[in-house]
């Protein structure tokens, strides 16, 4: 009871109730964690992820909408321009009804980092890490790590090349072996630390900058394919800057276990 | 595995360095008049403000003339969309300006070039630019970095005239190269270069993809193919057939024709010849030097080359990259078909020995025997019969027989209402099975060439000679697998 009143003096607006659970929160499912070499990142060497909590879907428009109805400030005519660019919450006609042919069970999109990070702290869970997400996301159906499996690439891929399926709705992909939505496939999802990994945009030069980020898949035998795979999104979290709201670009949580 | 990454690199690294150095002589020797009116080119004042006006391929801007230099505004947006690559085979395309290649960009000497390049919402990935005509850290590539829905805005001034190549260099570069992100950008010298009466924008480009050439549906990138650089297509104008039948280029006789003529690559090497004609000038490379009396020129990858030639006589003459089986089976052929009077003089009908042989796409072999794979999809219906005969035909016949089956007087016969072809099925089916020689006189007109065997299934054979038997005002006749059978089992004895 005093934790609770305490929390909504903290955080002014964000009415979510979250209590202290014994077991596994609703719509999430455990990661147990371990340690990994990411494709591609700040140095290629073996990263350790502890346990914890993802979401199963990324957040959708009906989720979001909830969140905004009780936090007025992360409404589309209210939010600070300093948290969001303009095209926030763009495909909304307002702050209480989405433009014609946006799904309520579509992910919601168009979200800075900044509000999803409100978002995931307003319900007692933080944006992943990138590390967390990468770990996550390179399960496919029956492997923790798909990563040198061709089809596991090929699919990713190809998503790369669907156009415009931020219109899909969520639990259309099939889930990984830890039965985990749509990491691939949908959307874009903002992480944590996004930015941690500079990519000018010169991809050339950032290659030759750090011959390292390449030993982490030399080390495992990996393929090319995977590190293209792997890239895009790099390339992708590199161009983008907290502000901004990309029509691509959602979101989901995690959550610490202890 | 980072091979081609790395090589890039090196290649990236090696250009730039010598882009300064090369402006550091410029700078600091006299002697030479050209180098010193490029040295000044940092100082041309630039007069007024001007929207670029940018031009899809075959097309080019209006040439800048005497036109002082100015403030250029150039509006680019990125369009990752599917299109067409041949008949039935669907390709997501990557692009500048919606086009591959990206659209034209001319400039002069001297212009303050204010790039917009715009990154369209419904893009799933964030690209950049790189303009080989920049001098500064990654031609632009740094400081264009755009992600979807959002604009990025950079200037520069155009120091060296010359024709070259801008691309996307996003990781991982040979992707978004390979799905069509190049183009070019010209820059004239002071007063233009000098006016001719036709110009026309061609790119050479590589494609790659999962299933074979000619597989029909959507075909994804194959990163492997590209990595072993073993092509499926390799196009004029991203696709098969931009440039040949209603798309061909066309000029007038007595006209001088001007190509500026690219090669994205990402991987192969152009060895750029228009059938017939020898090109009376090569700005090589792009560059100032010009050679004269050319054959074919050859393109680097990320390079260009400015081919300029007079037509004499009318006629259609075939562009192809002449590592020739790219141009007959991957699809590098072009047309540019000539107008005008016909000068017995320069070129005489009658000598047939001139011609030259092309050949048509599909793998094709000097009549031996050989094993067939079975079409995976069959025609259930006379409509798909002429669907597929259809794909067919544009990827096999068309280059030879010509896409209203009108053939190429003197070279190869017609299709359209031919009395040889209505008068026998059986021996039209023998053929395109077993390839035909010696003089055959078809609607009057005498023809003693090579048509070599077409490597097809059964049932392809009876597609294709069912939609020219149904095409064309000619017989109707309905051909099935059945009968192409009988015709290849008393021919195999
Ligand atoms: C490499 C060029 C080439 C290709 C490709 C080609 N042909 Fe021919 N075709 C010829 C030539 C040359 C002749 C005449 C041969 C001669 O003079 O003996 C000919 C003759 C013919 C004839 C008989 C003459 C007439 O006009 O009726 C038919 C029928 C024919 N081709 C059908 C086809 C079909 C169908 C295809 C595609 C499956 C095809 N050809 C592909 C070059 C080609
Ligand atoms: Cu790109």
């Amino acid at each position: 009871m005093k934790i609770n009143t305490l929390r909504r003096l903290f955080f002014i607006g964000c009415l979510f109730y979250y209590g202290i659970v014994c077991c596994q929160s609703k719509g999430m499912v455990f990661i147990e964690g371990s340690r990994y070499i990411p494709l591609y990142g700040r140095d290629s060497t073996v990263v350790e992820v502890k346990d914890f909590e993802m979401d199963i879907f990324p957040v959708t428009n009906a989720e979001f909408l909830k969140f905004i109805a009780l936090n007025p400030q992360w409404q589309k005519s209210k939010v600070k321009k300093l948290f969001a660019e303009e095209n926030y919450l763009n495909n909304w006609l307002n702050d209480h009804d989405l433009k014609s042919g946006v799904n309520l069970k579509s992910p919601v999109t168009y979200v800075s980092w900044f509000a999803a990070k409100a978002y995931c702290e307003c319900m007692g869970k933080r944006l992943p890490t990138i590390d967390e997400w990468e770990y996550v996301a390179m399960a496919d159906k029956e492997l923790r790590d798909a990563r040198v499996k061709k089809s596991y690439n090929q699919q990713i891929l190809a998503w790369y090349e669907t156009p415009k399926t931020y219109n899909n709705l969520i639990g259309e992909n099939s889930k990984n072996v830890w039965g985990v939505y749509d990491l691939h496939g949908l959307v874009w999802e903002w992480t944590l630390d996004f930015n941690s990994v500079l990519i000018s945009g010169e991809s050339r030069k950032d290659v030759d900058k750090d011959s390292n980020l390449f030993c982490g898949s030399a080390a495992i035998g990996a393929t090319d394919l995977m590190n293209y795979a792997a890239f895009m999104r790099y390339a992708f979290r590199g161009s983008i800057k907290a502000r901004y709201a990309i029509k691509n670009l959602g979101f989901r949580c995690v959550k610490d276990v202890n | 595995m980072n091979h081609l990454i790395t090589s890039f690199i090196t290649v990236s690294f090696l250009k730039r360095p010598g882009v300064l150095l090369f402006i550091g002589v410029l700078l600091f020797s006299c002697a030479n008049d050209e180098k010193k009116e490029l040295a000044s080119a940092i100082d041309i004042p630039v007069f007024q403000e001007m929207q670029a006006e940018l031009t899809s391929p075959p097309k080019v801007p209006r040439p800048v003339g005497e036109r002082k230099a100015k403030k250029l505004i150039v509006d680019m947006e990125i369009l990752e969309k599917e299109g067409e690559m041949t008949n039935g085979v669907r390709y997501v395309y990557w692009t500048f300006g919606g086009t591959v290649p990206g659209s034209f960009i001319r400039t002069r000497v001297g212009d303050e070039v204010e790039f917009h390049l715009k990154n369209h919402p419904d893009n799933k990935l964030p690209h950049n630019i790189d303009l080989h005509a920049v001098t500064g850290p990654g031609g632009g590539a740094e400081s264009s970095f755009v992600a979807p829905g959002h604009e990025k805005v950079f200037s520069f001034k155009v120091l060296n005239p010359g024709l070259y190549v801008y691309h996307c260099a996003t990781a991982p570069v040979g992707m978004h190269i390979a799905n069509g992100m190049y183009g070019l950008i010209l820059v004239e010298p002071e007063g233009g270069l000098p006016l001719v009466d036709k110009e026309y924008y061609i790119m050479q480009g590589d494609f790659y993809t999962e299933g074979k050439n000619g597989e029909r549906g959507l075909q994804p990138f194959d990163m492997q193919k590209a990595v072993n650089e073993n092509a499926d297509y390799v196009v004029f104008n991203g696709k098969v057939g931009a440039l040949t039948g209603d798309n061909a280029i066309t000029a007038n006789v007595g006209e001088t024709v001007r190509l500026f003529v690219g090669n994205g690559g990402p991987n192969l090497v152009s060895s750029f010849h228009v059938i017939g004609e020898i090109f009376d000038k090569v700005h090589i490379e792009g560059g100032n030097r010009i050679n004269e009396n050319v054959q074919t020129t050859l393109i680097p990858a990320g390079g260009a080359a400015i081919v300029e030639f007079k037509v004499d006589v009318p006629g259609t003459f075939i562009l192809v990259d002449h590592s020739i089986f790219r141009a007959f089976n991957k699809g590098a052929l072009g047309m540019l078909k000539v107008q005008g009077e016909k000068d017995k003089t320069i070129y005489s009908g009658e000598l047939r020995d001139d011609i030259y042989l092309p050949e048509g796409g599909g793998i094709q072999s000097m009549p031996t025997t050989e094993e067939f794979v079975e079409a995976e999809v069959t025609a259930k219906t006379l409509a798909e019969q002429l669907k597929f005969g259809k794909q067919t035909y544009m990827q096999t016949c068309f280059a030879c027989h010509q896409g209203e089956g009108q053939g190429v007087a003197g070279a190869f016969p017609p299709l359209s209402k031919s009395d040889y072809l209505n008068a026998d099925v059986d021996r039209a089916i023998g053929v395109v099975l077993n390839g035909l020689t010696g003089e055959i006189t078809v609607n009057g007109e005498k023809y003693n060439s090579v048509m070599t065997r077409q490597n097809l299934t059964d049932e392809e054979i009876a597609n294709v000679l069912t939609y020219v038997y149904n095409s064309w005002d000619n017989s109707e006749q309905v051909v099935t697998p059945e009968m192409v059978n009988k015709v290849r089992s008393n021919s195999n004895l």
